[in-house]
């Protein structure tokens, strides 16, 4: 009896550690999706106060404020005003406009829907940011197209003023 | 018997149209410089081919239908509402070449709101738009602002009872100096001083805020243009919420509120009296509505409970609503909140300030607060009829700029507006719920789109049904020049199909 006591503590212990083992390897694996802008606007409610991943692009550039910084991220449905730490925006090297694709931020912070520090805004302020894609800055090609469209243009113009000029000059005489 | 428009009728109304045609081309030289200064060539060739296009079509309809008559009152009624849809036509051009537009029907729909200052828009990655097409969409609405035709009046049309009969049908009835050109040229006058100052405030602003100073200028002037002409389009997809600044938001606020101010009065507080604020019955009137409105929205916010704390309230239901009542449409909230929190009362409130619009005279679209001002004078008046002596003779009398006698020709064209515009929201609102839209969020953007005002609840976007955009689209354009010219335009049709 004594020894089936011994063997069946050890089974307890094995299983608790196989449990244990699980536990942290889904944790790992399994990471918190991101939400997207439309999710968190649309069900403001429910995730309001919660800790959130969202993910986008860095957008117009960075606004500095004192040791924060407003960092706005599109995910390509909406812009989303991120509140972050000073030391956390220096990750960023382009924010998208005309000329560039901005980084792409993965962050991971509290959602307020109507935010008492910022005026009742809704933001998300970051505990911790990683940069998923990093941004470019855009060559645009000049289209072919346009140019030659311009100069046929231009053509027609000219025959225009041409034939005023001579419908001017023959309504003179 | 209904006589038929003779061909030197459609040649008048050609020559003015060709004119103001021009006049939308050469204002695309100002992009054009910019995307050349900015090293953006794409947009500067599709400001090439735009600016092109509106000259040559321009000086063919000179060259063909010129005449040296002066315009009546109908042609010049339907030069006015053809205009405006000419300029939106060829002002979509740019946006459509930047491929930004979905088809060219969004391209119309947002020239049509810049012009008509109206703020809805379809545009598509607006993030990453070039700075010569973001300014041309802020230009298209400080030059709808101060009137297409107030700008072709003041460069390019000679001074002449014409010119008058065109500035009437742009939806403006008030002469601010003896002069209509002199008018048209003053109006762009307050404007620019107005130009300067404001981009520097906002700039001064949005350097302390943390933007680059380049930034901080084109924004401040891109956002200067939008607000004062109470537009609403913002150079970022996130309107006005991108800055996360209160001193931006106090700012626009500011300037929101003075561009919803009649020139007349702009003029009088200038140059002869400051005192005309408190006592202009329009002020008066917007100052009493705002209150009453805002008093609605904040017990539908509180209701709602969805802001924490009365600065927070304040802030987000304040602005809304100054800039529904300025018929602005800048917004620090985004569009779908309105309809997940803010609730229906709110909600309806706000419907109702943005129906209500400012002073005649202005940037803004809407009623128009003299028209309020007036039909409640001669409510008062009747109520106060009823209360005295049958025997008891009175006189009622309004100010606006001096001292009116209020007549009942004013109460009857007043009432006759108010009427207008209220079917006009209506009309919309029905076409959003035979689309299938809920009631409510589709009479908030019905009532937007036709008072120019600007705010979405989320039905404006590239997605919508193309019926709806063709509404709004006329909506926007009606609501803009206050129907009398465009009925004219329909008679004017009207007579050229059944006329002898």
């Amino acid at each position: 009896m004594k020894i089936n006591f011994i063997k069946a503590t050890r089974l307890c212990g094995i299983l608790f550690l196989l449990f244990a083992i699980c536990y942290l390897l889904s944790a790992i694996c399994y990471a918190q999706p991101a939400v997207s802008s439309t999710e968190l606007i649309e069900r403001a409610k429910e995730f309001a106060g919660k800790e959130v991943i969202y993910e986008g692009e860095v957008i117009g550039e960075v606004m500095n404020r004192g040791d924060h910084s407003w960092v706005n991220l599109n995910d390509g449905e909406n812009a989303i005003g991120i509140w972050l730490d000073n030391n956390l925006s220096g990750i960023i090297s382009f924010c998208g406009s005309y000329q560039a694709r901005g980084d792409w931020l993965e962050v991971r912070g509290i959602f307020n829907r109507a935010c008492k520090m910022h005026g009742a805004d809704l933001d998300i302020h970051a505990i911790n940011v990683k940069k998923t894609r990093e941004g470019k800055a855009i060559r645009h090609r000049l289209l072919p197209e346009k140019q030659k469209l311009a100069i046929i243009l231009s053509g027609v113009l000219l025959c225009l003023l041409i034939l005023q000029f001579f419908k001017r000059r023959l309504s003179r005489k | 018997m209904i006589l038929k428009p003779s061909l030197a009728d459609l040649k008048t109304v050609g020559y003015y149209l060709g004119k103001i045609i021009i006049g939308i081309g050469m204002s695309m030289l100002l992009p054009l410089a910019s995307a050349a200064a900015c090293g953006e060539l794409n947009p500067a060739y599709d400001f090439i081919i735009a600016f092109l296009i509106c000259i040559i079509i321009g000086k063919f309809l000179i060259l063909l239908c010129f005449s040296e008559k002066n315009l009546n009152w109908a042609q010049g009624m339907v030069v006015v509402s053809l205009a405006w849809l000419a300029v939106s036509l060829f002002g979509a051009i740019p946006f459509y070449l930047s491929g930004h537009w979905g088809s060219y029907l969004d391209c119309v729909f947002d020239a049509m709101s810049g012009f008509a200052t109206t703020g809805l828009t379809l545009v598509q990655d607006l993030d990453h738009i070039s700075r010569a097409v973001n300014l041309w969409r802020h230009l298209i609405m400080f030059i709808g602002g101060q009137g297409v035709v107030v700008l072709a009046l003041s460069f390019l049309v000679r001074g002449s009872a014409g010119a008058f009969r065109m500035y009437v049908g742009e939806g403006r009835d008030e002469k601010i100096l003896p002069n209509v050109v002199e008018t048209s040229r003053f109006i762009w006058i307050v404007s620019i001083v107005y130009f300067i100052l404001g981009t520097l405030v906002l700039a001064i602003v949005g350097r302390l805020e943390g933007m680059s100073w380049l930034n901080s200028f084109f924004h401040g002037a891109c956002i200067f243009m939008a607000a004062f002409d109470t537009g609403g389009f913002a150079p970022q997809s996130q309107n006005i919420l991108y800055y996360h600044s209160l001193s931006y938001e106090i700012v626009t606020m500011v300037i929101m509120i003075l561009g919803s101010l009649n020139f007349k009065l702009h003029y009088t507080l200038w140059l002869q009296s400051k005192k005309e604020l408190t006592k202009n019955i329009e002020t008066r009137a917007f100052f009493m509505t705002i209150m009453l409105t805002f008093f609605l929205v904040a017990v539908g916010l509180a209701k709602s409970g969805v802001y924490p704390g009365v600065l927070g309230l304040f802030r987000k239901g304040f602005y809304q609503l100054i800039s529904g009542h300025t018929g602005t449409g800048y917004q620090t909230i985004y569009a779908r909140q309105f309809i997940h929190e803010w609730g229906d009362f709110a909600l309806a409130a706000l419907i109702v300030a943005m129906g209500l619009g400012g002073g005649v005279c202005s940037t803004t679209g809407g009623i128009k607060m003299l028209r309020i001002g007036v039909v409640f004078k001669a409510l008062y008046n009747d109520v106060k009829r009823i209360m005295l002596p049958e025997s008891a003779v009175f006189i009622e009398k309004y100010h606006h700029i001096k001292e009116m006698i209020l007549q009942d020709r004013q109460v009857r064209s007043a009432m006759l507006i108010l009427l207008c515009y209220l079917g006009l929201y209506a009309i919309g609102g029905i076409i959003g719920m035979l689309l299938g839209y809920p009631a409510l969020e589709a009479f908030f953007e019905s009532t937007s789109s036709a008072a120019n005002v600007g705010l979405s609840c989320g039905i404006t976007k590239a997605s919508m049904p193309a019926l709806l955009k063709l509404t709004y689209i006329a909506q926007m354009w009606i609501g803009r020049l206050e129907f009398m010219s465009i009925f004219t335009l329909v008679g004017f049709f009207a007579a050229f199909v059944r006329g002898k």
